[in-house]
């Protein structure tokens, strides 16, 4: 079986890449071993929220040259960043996910727990906005679902107050989720919103916040709607006389799921093809050293032949690295892991504290081709959480590395199919 | 006890991704979900049998949430296995029908068409309601009065030794009962392109027998399978099936649930688009489609198939027809799984988890549906009024079967 490119991971990265290379007549596969980071994403995607040394950044392009130079920021350019930045609305947009920015600086997101969190670009039903004073003097209501647990409204009451906003909390009780209530099974995000995606369970809740308004200018809900289409959330708040903002929940994240869920459907729809939870293994290489090949645990024996190969299989948690008592490794190909050899700095003490070893990852050339014993292999690109040169978590830049590092890799692998055209 | 079945709840990271992909949680409530009766409750059902939960017979086995965890927890066959293991329940005389697929269906063959008849008939089918809960708004698929086995003797068997090599054929239980067309399409495909069939004394999968309780039943089928597909490999044989679902189980549930070891075969055992795409993609096999062939087809992709992750070969083969023009189905579940939408207690939330399909099939309107599983095919059809085939039937029609012949030395008898 042969592809012009074949994608390893089915998270941010990959879909991103692989769209952008369906989309120009390439045949890609993509090969996902299970479901990804964005089943947990806050709503919004970050760019570069803080310097390794904490200090918060409003204006992320500026910050770059402060980036150390093997930052994947740093080996794409500024330049570069930015018109990828200008490409990435719409290009979302174009996937059916519109995106709400402030330009080149960073907005700033409300978190679960009533404080702003500093973010690129956030989905539409998260409240985002250009300063973290938005609030500042207003009444909240916040309201959750009676059982719900994943959501904690004193917390969120707790946190506004520091910020001046005065609120509410009450609880609503619907009988549609009665049985969910009772039942065996947990009462989590998404089996809420299944069942609140019905017209009269969305509508009954509209109206139960309707009645329960006093005067307040807000109201805060879980984001526990819109799991099929966001259009839902314009309907409730519609409904309701006042600014209706959807707080992100424990996980999973509903928003997230629908954002996956849509990418996977434009890159299927541009004509790709996509093997969920199947896992890339087993390698073969050409005498040059470059990817001649590779298997899948469920296609078996007949290798798959690709021109490029996209490896995106996110970090420790998508396990696209893993971890041995003596060090880092890559499971599928071997790169270069890039971390500490010394086992006492893989961890800082304190919970709350930068973590080194989510700064570890695989090494690249300046084109984000993977380094095996020093040496690129020149068609095998790194994307997204897998890259070194960054702590995406310490960072807040992990949609940002993610989407970068896809279209930096899609324009590559174009311009090199161009030449051999040529 | 394998590993599958004890140890492995100890790699979920409580992350609950699976518990979004649960087609059951959606609709039934008196599940727990994935996360809850697979990894979660195995933990406790290890401790004290008491733990165990009645519940967990609403899963479908669909294996939706394995294919979506991250963390590679293989979460229906701890389900599965904790059924197996822990419920006691004797299965009634309905789950004893459901389930016994083959020996239903050599009883009802000489009866045919009365059969038919009867279970279609209206006051027949309020007694099963009441007697047996077995679903009235359901309709059963047909016996036919001769079975596969008996036209590939007649009809094909006599010119099989003509080819230079040959396959196994796994019919499987609706090929045999229900539609012998699917057989006889997949002996013209392969005679077509130079290969011959050969039958095994095949018993059924035992999925049925699964899904029903029948554990020590279905277990001795797959013994006896393992046994029989032994020989047909040693003779160079690869075991080919043309329902996901047969070989999906054969493949995995053998080892994953039932413990019985297949792994000198399991490589061999294949399904019909993987085996012929490997075939035409390393070139010992070409495939000329018919030029007045023009069809537009809708690909629902089974949970087995999707599971076993072998849509792909479907998907280019049915591709390699200039006139064919397919649309995959976004993934979701029928909701019949097997027998169980033929429960009276599960079919309203049968139909509630195929819903989303349906409405896609409708607002498509295609010339056929077509997928690798018969029972996706009863559902859709029953749901939808359109036509399900399997793709092997769709392959064998819009093939040049003469022209085919002719560039691989195949035979077809008219
Ligand atoms: C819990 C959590 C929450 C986060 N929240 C945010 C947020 O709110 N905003 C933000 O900007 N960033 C967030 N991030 C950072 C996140 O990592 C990036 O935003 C981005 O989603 C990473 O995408 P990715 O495609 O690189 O990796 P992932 O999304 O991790 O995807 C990797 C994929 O590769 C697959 N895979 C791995 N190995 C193989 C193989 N051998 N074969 C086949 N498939 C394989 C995995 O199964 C997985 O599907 C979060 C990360 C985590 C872990
Ligand atoms: S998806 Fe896997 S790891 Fe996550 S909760 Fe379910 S079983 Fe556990
Ligand atoms: S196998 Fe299907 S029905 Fe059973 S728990 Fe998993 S997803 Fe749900």
């Amino acid at each position: 079986m042969r592809f012009d490119t074949v994608l390893i991971g089915g998270g941010l990265s990959s879909l991103v890449c692989g769209i952008l290379l369906q989309r120009e007549g390439k045949k890609c596969l993509m090969i996902s071993a299970g479901q990804n980071a964005l089943h947990f994403s806050s709503g919004a995607f970050g760019l570069l929220g803080c310097m390794p040394d904490g200090t918060p950044v409003d204006a992320p392009f500026e910050a770059f040259s402060a980036l150390a130079p093997s930052h994947p920021y740093r080996k794409i350019g500024r330049t570069l960043c930015e018109s990828y930045a200008d490409a990435a609305v719409p290009f979302f947009a174009s996937c059916g996910i519109p995106l709400q920015g402030f330009g080149r600086r960073n907005g700033f997101r409300l978190t679960a727990s009533g404080s702003f969190k500093r973010a690129w670009l956030a989905f539409q039903d998260v409240p985002f906005f250009s300063s973290d004073d938005a609030l500042d003097g207003k009444r909240a209501l916040i309201v959750t679902l009676d059982g719900f647990l994943d959501f904690y409204p004193e917390m969120l009451s707790d946190g506004l107050r520091r910020r001046g906003v005065e609120s509410r909390c009450v609880s609503v009780h619907l009988s549609c989720l009665d049985a969910l209530r009772g039942g065996p099974g947990e009462m989590r995000s998404v089996g809420i919103a299944r069942i609140l995606n019905r017209e009269t369970n969305w509508k009954q809740f509209g109206r139960e916040v309707r009645a329960l308004l006093d005067g307040e200018d807000l109201v805060i809900v879980p984001e526990v709607f819109g799991l099929e289409d966001r259009i839902v959330n314009e309907w409730i708040a519609e409904m309701i006389p006042a600014q209706v903002l959807y707080v992100g929940t424990m996980p999973p994240s509903v928003s997230g799921i629908r954002v996956q869920r849509l990418l996977k459907n434009a890159f299927i729809q541009a004509g790709g093809t996509f093997l969920m939870g199947d896992t890339a293994c087993d390698p073969e290489w050409a005498p040059d050293g470059t990817v001649r090949c590779i298997h899948t645990a469920n296609l078996g024996a007949p290798g798959i032949e690709a021109d490029s190969f996209v490896y995106a299989g996110g970090h420790l948690f998508g396990r696209g690295i893993e971890s041995h008592p003596d060090g880092f490794s890559d499971p599928v190909f071997g790169l270069d892991v890039v971390c500490d050899a010394d086992r006492a700095s893989w961890v800082e003490r304190g919970f709350f504290q930068a973590q080194p070893y989510m700064g570890y990852g695989i090494g690249t050339d300046e084109r984000f081709r993977g380094l095996k014993d020093g040496r690129t292999v020149e068609n095998l690109y790194v994307a997204g959480a897998q890259l070194a040169g960054c702590n995406s978590l310490q960072e807040g830049s992990g949609a940002g590395v993610a989407v970068m590092s896809a279209m930096h890799i899609a324009a590559d692998i174009l311009k090199r199919t161009e030449n051999v055209g040529e | 006890m394998s590993e599958n079945s004890i140890n492995h709840f100890e790699q979920c990271i409580k992350c609950t991704v699976c518990t979004a992909y649960c087609p059951v949680l959606g609709v039934n409530p008196a599940f727990p979900g994935p996360k809850q009766a697979g990894p979660d409750g195995e933990r406790l059902r290890l401790k004290d049998k008491f733990y165990y939960d009645p519940s967990l017979k609403y899963c479908l086995n669909c294996k939706r949430c394995e294919v979506s965890c991250p963390s590679g927890v293989k979460i229906a066959d701890i389900i599965q296995s904790a059924r197996r293991r822990f419920n006691d329940d004797t299965p009634d005389l309905r789950d004893r029908v459901l389930a016994n697929t083959d020996f239903m269906g050599k009883m009802a063959r000489p009866f045919a068409p009365l059969v038919n008849k009867v279970v279609s008939l209206r006051p027949v089918k309020k007694v099963m309601d009441v007697m047996m809960d077995i679903e009235q708004e359901r309709t059963f698929p047909k016996y036919r009065s001769k079975g596969f086995d008996a036209i590939f003797r007649s009809d094909f068997a006599p010119y099989q030794n003509r080819f230079p090599r040959h396959v196994a054929f796994f019919r499987g239980c609706s090929t045999e009962f229900q539609h012998p067309e699917t057989g006889i399409a997949f002996v013209r495909l392969m005679n077509a392109v130079g290969i011959g069939v050969r039958l095994l004394d095949e018993k059924c999968c035992g999925v049925a027998l699964m899904a029903n309780g029948l554990w020590h039943h279905a277990e001795k089928n797959a013994r006896h399978n393992v046994k029989v597909f032994s020989e047909a490999v040693a003779g160079g044989l690869p075991v080919v099936a043309v329902s996901s679902t047969c070989a999906f189980t054969m493949r995995d549930e053998y080892p994953g649930v039932l413990e019985v070891d297949n792994a000198s075969v399991r490589e061999s055992i294949t399904l019909a688009e993987k085996f012929l795409f490997e075939q035409v993609d390393s070139g010992r096999v070409k495939l000329v489609f018919r030029k007045d062939y023009a069809s537009r087809i809708a690909y629902h992709i089974p949970c087995h198939m999707e599971k076993l992750g072998w849509s792909i070969f479907t998907k280019e083969l049915l591709q390699m027809a200039p006139s064919i023009s397919l649309k995959v189905l976004d993934s979701n579940c029928c909701g019949m799984a097997g027998t169980y939408g033929f429960k009276k207690e599960n079919y309203p939330y049968s139909q509630a988890i195929g819903r989303p399909l349906f409405e896609q099939i409708k607002s498509l309107s295609p010339d056929v549906v077509c997928c690798e599983c018969e029972t996706c095919k009863w559902q859709i059809e029953a749901s939808t009024g359109y036509t399900v085939l399997n793709p092997v039937v769709i392959l064998a029609e819009a093939l040049d079967i003469e022209a085919t012949c002719a560039a691989n030395g195949g035979f077809v008898k008219a």
